[in-house]
């Protein structure tokens, strides 16, 4: 598949480059899971992934910050290239935020503490600063009054707004979601996306896989379907949904939007 | 009716049944009795005989304990005062009281020095299991105890104490600060250090043995239930960051590391306590030069924690399995390094779900340091087993003995279960 990017000239998008995917390979066992990724992201650039299950796309955003580990091919975030080395994986992973689908907060703590772990620990930023910055960013996500609650007395809408602003709080320059809204009431996907969407007006680079294909027309500027670990087609969400070309997408997308 | 049900199909009620109380024979204890006692043949059999039984039981059990005596100096004297009255022998559990608590052994003179270090642990633990309701300086309290108490017990120049816990202090500074270079890297740096001021501090405490000095006293004098509450206290404090080590580096990647958690739980599970403590007992003798004095009590410390952090490590192993994966990658995504996301994230969750199992060895674990009895240590059960039946006054007082024994276990603990249900109850954050 050798399709190159073709970005929407969005005012957002830069042509510096975010992530940069070649060649990427992956095997569960002798499972072969991730075939031949190529994928550029510029700064700025939102993208939706989808495909059906077991099509490889949450492996594939969790490789971008070494929650998997790939065994062949390169890939290069934010310039520093992922490897074996401990020091860049732990670089790559304090600015790349991920946001997860059963949202993953620590429930022995309380919200202002989610928020605040990591900038105490890994960017050793002092508490009481922490402590500004996490309430700005809950203030953000529409919950500065729960601070001080736990995660289980918060519906799950809450707590995936919670999970993105613990995001935040590390001050990410990209932005994984893996399926941030498939564990959530109908009620409640919509606060969530609401966040999503004013992350991504505020020019956040972001790669989500979702099946949600309200949002992807709304904020994405490329979509990328995949199946069987490959990326069988990407392109402007417009001419994606219009006009899809390969039959595997023009099936997938029957399917969802059929009802 | 019939003629009414076309039109209850579509029902709107308009006036309120107002309540009413239940019939007389379905309240208080009479229903109850029925329900509960009296259900079915087959129950009301039951009742009776578990009636008969509790009632055989008191019987016997109330008469010995009423009519008791605790006075007298030994068993014939227990005999004329008793009559034959069917009471309890008392007066032996009154009569060898300081020697069921400190063993034969101890100086009387000194008894007063175990006491305080025992009064004392009571300001020493409530800063560890209360430190959500005390300020945080409480802590240095139950820092400084074990270093106290060692040398309450023990005796000898303050310095000896003074320079253990230096050398831990220091250690752990030195940990501290190098960690960041690297977990073993840290790790050795703070064992060399503490060694080296180990090493330094006996030296000076050599040349100064008489600086703050309580009149020794050898570990072969310990013994009754201070021996056992010594030996409980201490192997499982130890034994739970030990068990921490081992159930970490059960799961580690290493697999050196790995191998070497594996085999040691393994090996360590699958041998009696007893004869790892006949192993303390003899054959440890076989492997130190012939001229170190490797003190008994604290091989038997060894053992034990071995044994029981073992036994922890399997327990902290399966709350670690509990949790579910994402909580470890949410420490990874967030940046958090492994011992960082281990210590904020994964073990604060693992250890409490792990808190019933750990109670649960280490009741055990207390309840078992009564087989160092079998090598030959004076613990409460060596000390009624030993001198007090072997002895001519009391041989025979049997039930009075052990039910003191039991008592003091079951205090203990009892309280130990209790304290870990309250504070599950205080840990639970999911609904408040």
């Amino acid at each position: 598949m050798a399709m190159t990017d073709t970005n929407p000239s969005a005012m957002t998008v830069s042509d510096e480059v975010a992530i940069e995917i070649k060649n990427m390979n992956k095997w569960y066992g002798s499972f072969h899971v991730l075939r031949d990724i190529d994928l550029t992201v510029q700064r700025g650039e939102r993208i939706v992934i989808c495909g059906p299950s077991g099509s490889g796309k949450s492996t594939l955003i969790r490789c971008i910050n070494a929650l998997e580990e790939h065994q062949q091919g390169s890939i290069i975030v934010d310039g520093t290239p992922l490897s074996s080395d401990l020091k860049n994986i732990d670089k790559i992973r304090s600015e790349v935020g991920m946001c997860f689908q059963h949202f993953n907060l620590f429930p022995h703590l309380t919200i202002l503490e989610n928020c605040t772990l990591a900038p105490i620990w890994v960017r050793k930023t002092p508490k009481k600063e922490a402590e500004e910055t996490a309430m700005y960013f809950l203030e953000k996500v529409k919950i500065p009054d729960q601070a001080n609650k736990y995660p289980g007395q918060l519906s799950g809408g809450q707590q995936q707004r919670v999970a993105i602003a613990r995001s935040l709080c590390m001050k990410p320059r990209i932005m994984l979601f893996d399926e941030p809204t498939s564990a959530l009431d109908p009620e409640m996907i919509k606060e969530v996306l609401d966040t999503m969407i004013q992350l991504a007006e505020e020019g956040m680079t972001m790669l989500c896989v979702t099946h949600e294909m309200g949002f992807a027309r709304q904020v994405a500027n490329r979509v990328i379907f995949m199946d069987a670990g490959q990326i069988v087609e990407q392109n402007e969400p417009e001419s994606f949904f219009l006009n899809p070309q390969n039959e595997r997408t023009k099936l997938f997308l029957s399917q969802i939007l059929g009802h | 009716m019939s003629d009414t049900h076309a039109q209850s199909v579509a029902f709107v009620r308009d006036t309120e049944i107002p309540p009413s109380p239940p019939p007389a024979r379905e309240t208080g204890a009479i229903k109850w009795v029925r329900e509960n006692l009296f259900s079915g043949p087959m129950n009301s059999i039951l009742t009776i005989l578990g009636l008969l039984i509790a009632f055989w039981l008191l019987s016997g059990l109330i008469p010995w304990v009423v009519n008791g005596t605790w006075t007298g100096n030994d068993i014939r004297e227990c005999r004329e005062i008793l009559q034959g009255s069917g009471g309890g022998c008392f007066a032996v559990v009154a009569e060898r009281w300081p020697q069921l608590l400190f063993g034969f052994q101890y100086p009387d003179y000194l008894r007063w020095r175990p006491s305080l270090a025992f009064v004392l642990l009571f300001l020493a633990v409530p800063p560890m299991l209360f430190i959500m309701f005390l300020p945080r300086w409480t802590l240095a309290l139950s820092a400084v105890y074990p270093f106290l108490a060692y040398w309450l017990i023990w005796g000898g120049t303050i310095l000896t104490p003074i320079f253990i816990a230096l050398a831990v202090l220091f250690g752990y500074f030195t940990f501290a600060k190098i960690e960041k270079r690297g977990f073993v890297t840290g790790l050795l740096a703070g064992i060399v250090v503490a060694a080296a001021i180990i090493w330094v501090g006996g030296l000076v405490a050599g040349e100064f043995s008489r600086f703050g000095r309580l009149e020794a006293v050898e570990s072969r004098a310990m013994g009754g239930f201070m021996l056992n509450l010594i030996l409980g206290i201490v192997c499982v404090s130890l034994s739970i960051p030990f068990g921490i080590l081992l159930a970490l580096g059960r799961q580690s990647r290493l697999p050196i590391v790995k191998g070497f958690c594996v085999v040691f739980i393994e090996f360590v599970r699958g041998v009696p306590l007893i004869t790892l403590l006949f192993v303390a007992n003899v054959v440890l003798a076989y492997f130190l030069p012939p001229n170190a004095n490797f003190d008994l009590i604290l091989r038997v410390i060894i053992m034990i924690t071995m044994f029981s952090s073992a036994y922890i490590a399997e327990v902290i192993r399966g709350g670690l399995a509990a949790l579910p994966k994402g909580q470890y990658e949410a420490g990874d995504s967030l940046g958090l390094d492994y011992a960082q996301s281990m210590r904020l994230i994964i073990l604060p969750q693992a250890m409490k779900i792990s808190i019933p199992g750990i109670v649960n060895v280490a009741v055990g674990l207390f309840k078992d340091t009564t087989l160092v009895s079998v090598i030959s240590m004076f613990d409460l059960v060596g000390m009624i087993r030993g001198p007090i039946l072997s002895s001519t006054d009391w041989a025979g007082v049997y039930w009075e003995l052990w039910a003191a024994a039991c008592i003091l276990f079951f205090t203990v603990c009892y309280g130990i279960s209790q304290y870990s249900q309250w504070l599950e109850r205080q840990l639970r954050t999911d609904h408040h």
